[in-house]
């Protein structure tokens, strides 16, 4: 277990190293040098020039050698400067981004365990059930194949705009400020819901679609037909392949977080819900590219961080990584 | 029982799959739509040819007209060229490294497998989009080629992944070692050997990677990062959006692209499952 747990630790110090420095060399060698053009457009007022030149000559200064204007970047990073923000001029993008990451959480966690644990059981009693099969199965491939923002836009035109249930703006009501009450809380939840459905439902196909899929592999597998030769109930084969049957699912869940997370970024730019994607869409319009490279280094940080957390539920649940007996394909 | 007799058993069971009947046909109708669409409009995709801006479906607009008075069929179809032209550029890259990095990996084995394997993982660990992001953030001029090529380099950690494992399997298999035995050449063992008993595999793997890079181009368009100079279907739903199709109740704008999409892929998904009951026996509806 500690050798598995070791392996992948590894793996993401590693994947860390590479974002951030694909995150220092991009700007640093793109043609024509857009941060310097960024600075020159944004010179509105000569503090701001200064305090970003600031940063700028110390995460890509020009002066100094370039392994020592890497080192720098790093030292930046572990200092949580990650610059100046040009879109909100004085905040700190680290700041502007911090305010983001709860309504990520808030809209991603829930419409990602949700969906799997509501799609994987659905799957498994789908599977082998001609009728579902047949009726509920094609829903299952059209959601999985609907791009993100189209439900999205879907579900904010028919609910938001025709039929005026849900708002399809902002994280709550415009006309509340953040406290504590249930009226709050109420327009909060209203706000989430739709950006929430829309994940879900389209997670939800491809889950239910996945763990149909494996089981029906199961039940052909040879211990299933020896069980059925035994004489078991119906009802224990289909335990059994279940509980092999959501490992793969598993692993697949970690393999798909940046899929699930490239769709909340696009859901909540149709329901300008003000997360990370949200600020990303601001930070194109408005070419503010030192936001945008904080934003690209939360969501490496955020993935890493819930493919760790998925490799220690994989811990738990399959007995034989925890006894060392397969080195499962890290 | 020989070739030609295998290759017809297969077609028997493609003839009489209805998955793979359907998608195949959904398939078939868009890209004909692809090919045939820009015929019958005489409009290009970002003339201003209403001047009374939204309209609805009309026999002269037959999509209707977006809040500019563009046509939304024109841009319509030539956005169906985008995304097929990302699928295939975009699928067959990341399917071809997949394929490179999948059989090296697989048939060398040892140190070479070890630092692939590393390589793949870690790629396999940064979200696509992410990268996609901050390189297209930062490129002034993009065309939809270059989003392919971009799409394609960043798609294929998965495709190398699982292209390694069969690769594994089938290369202690007692023909691999009698190849090796005679002398031949590793990559051409790879290709007359190993590759033939998988070429169903790939087939899949490469229409997976078509409908990747078909969603993955629709949501990096969505968010303001699509090409500069051309139209998509991402674009138009991002143009949608941006001007408040939404609350204007302009529903024509923003509703054929999606669903062409969504179909597109649906299609792709189900001939996949379609073809993988036709290769695979056991997975044959009795």
């Amino acid at each position: 277990m500690r050798r598995y747990l070791g392996r992948k630790l590894l793996i993401y110090v590693l994947t860390f190293f590479l974002a951030v420095t694909i995150d220092w060399l991009i700007p640093r060698f793109m043609p024509g040098d857009p941060v310097q053009t960024m600075l020159s457009r944004a010179a509105l007022h000569a503090e701001a020039v200064e305090v970003m030149h600031g940063y700028y000559t110390r995460a890509f200064g020009l002066d100094v050698p370039v392994w020592q204007q890497y080192l720098n970047f790093w030292v930046a990073i572990f200092h949580g400067d990650l610059g100046t923000s040009v879109y909100l001029f004085p905040q700190p993008v680290i700041k502007v981004i911090m305010r983001a990451v709860p309504y990520d959480v808030f809209l991603l966690l829930p419409a990602i365990l949700l969906s799997w644990f509501a799609g994987n059981w659905f799957g498994a009693f789908a599977a082998r059930n001609k009728w579902l099969d047949n009726t509920l199965l094609p829903l299952g491939y059209i959601l999985t194949a609907t791009p993100y923002m189209w439900l999205g836009i879907l579900l904010a035109w028919l609910f938001g705009v025709v039929l005026g249930i849900f708002p399809i703006a902002g994280a709550y009501s415009f006309s509340m400020r953040p406290h504590l009450s249930w009226a709050f809380i109420g327009s909060v939840l209203k706000h989430w819901f739709l950006p929430f459905a829309s994940i879900f439902l389209v997670k939800f196909g491809g889950w239910a679609i996945g763990m149909r899929n494996m089981i029906i592999y199961e039940l052909e597998a040879d211990y299933s037909h020896y069980l059925e030769a035994l004489g078991a109930p119906r009802g224990l084969i289909r335990k059994y392949a279940f509980r092999n049957a959501i490992l793969p699912q598993i692993t697949g869940l970690s393999l798909d977080l940046g899929v699930i997370v490239a769709g909340a970024l696009v859901t909540e730019v149709v329901f300008s819900y003000p997360g990370i994607g949200y600020l990303i869409l601001q930070a194109i319009q408005n070419q503010d590219y030192f936001l945008i490279q904080g934003c690209f280094l939360f969501i490496i940080i955020g993935v890493l961080l819930a493919n760790f957390a998925i490799d220690i539920a994989y811990v738990i649940v399959d007995p034989r990584t925890r006894l060392g007996m397969v080195g499962e394909s890290a | 029982m020989t070739k030609r007799k295998v290759r017809s058993e297969t077609l028997y069971f493609a003839l009489r799959n209805n998955k793979l009947r359907v998608g195949l046909s959904v398939i078939l109708f868009f890209l004909v739509l692809t090919f045939v669409g820009p015929l019958l409009t005489h409009y290009a995709p970002y003339d201003y040819v209403n001047p009374l801006g939204a309209q609805p479906p009309s026999a002269k607009h037959w999509f209707g007209t977006t809040m500019f008075g563009q046509d939304v069929f024109t841009q319509f179809v030539y956005g169906l060229k985008a995304t097929f032209l990302v699928g295939v550029v975009g699928g067959g890259l990341g399917t071809l490294i997949g394929i490179l990095i999948g059989f090296t990996a697989g048939y060398r084995g040892g140190i070479v497998d070890e630092v692939l394997n590393m390589i793949t993982n870690i790629v396999l660990v940064i979200p696509t989009l992410a990268i996609l992001l901050i390189i297209a953030a930062y490129l002034k001029v993009r065309g939809i080629l270059t989003e392919s090529i971009f799409i394609g380099c960043t798609a294929w950690p998965w495709a190398a992944r699982a292209i390694r494992a069969q690769t594994f399997s089938l290369r202690s298999r007692e023909f691999v070692d009698l190849a090796r035995l005679s002398g031949m050449s590793p990559w051409r063992i790879i290709f007359t050997e190993v590759a033939p008993n998988m070429m169903s595999y790939l087939l899949l793997v490469f229409i997976l990677q078509f409908g990747g890079a078909i969603l993955n181009a629709a949501t990096l368009d969505f968010i303001g990062l699509g090409p500069t100079n051309a139209v998509s279907l991402g674009l138009m739903m991002n143009n949608a959006v941006l001007w408040g199709a939404l609350l204007l109740g302009i529903w024509w704008w923003f509703i054929p692209p999606g669903l062409a999409i969504m179909a597109i892929v649906g299609a792709l998904y189900v001939t996949n499952v379609g073809l993988d009951e036709v290769f695979n026996p056991k997975l044959r509806e009795m």
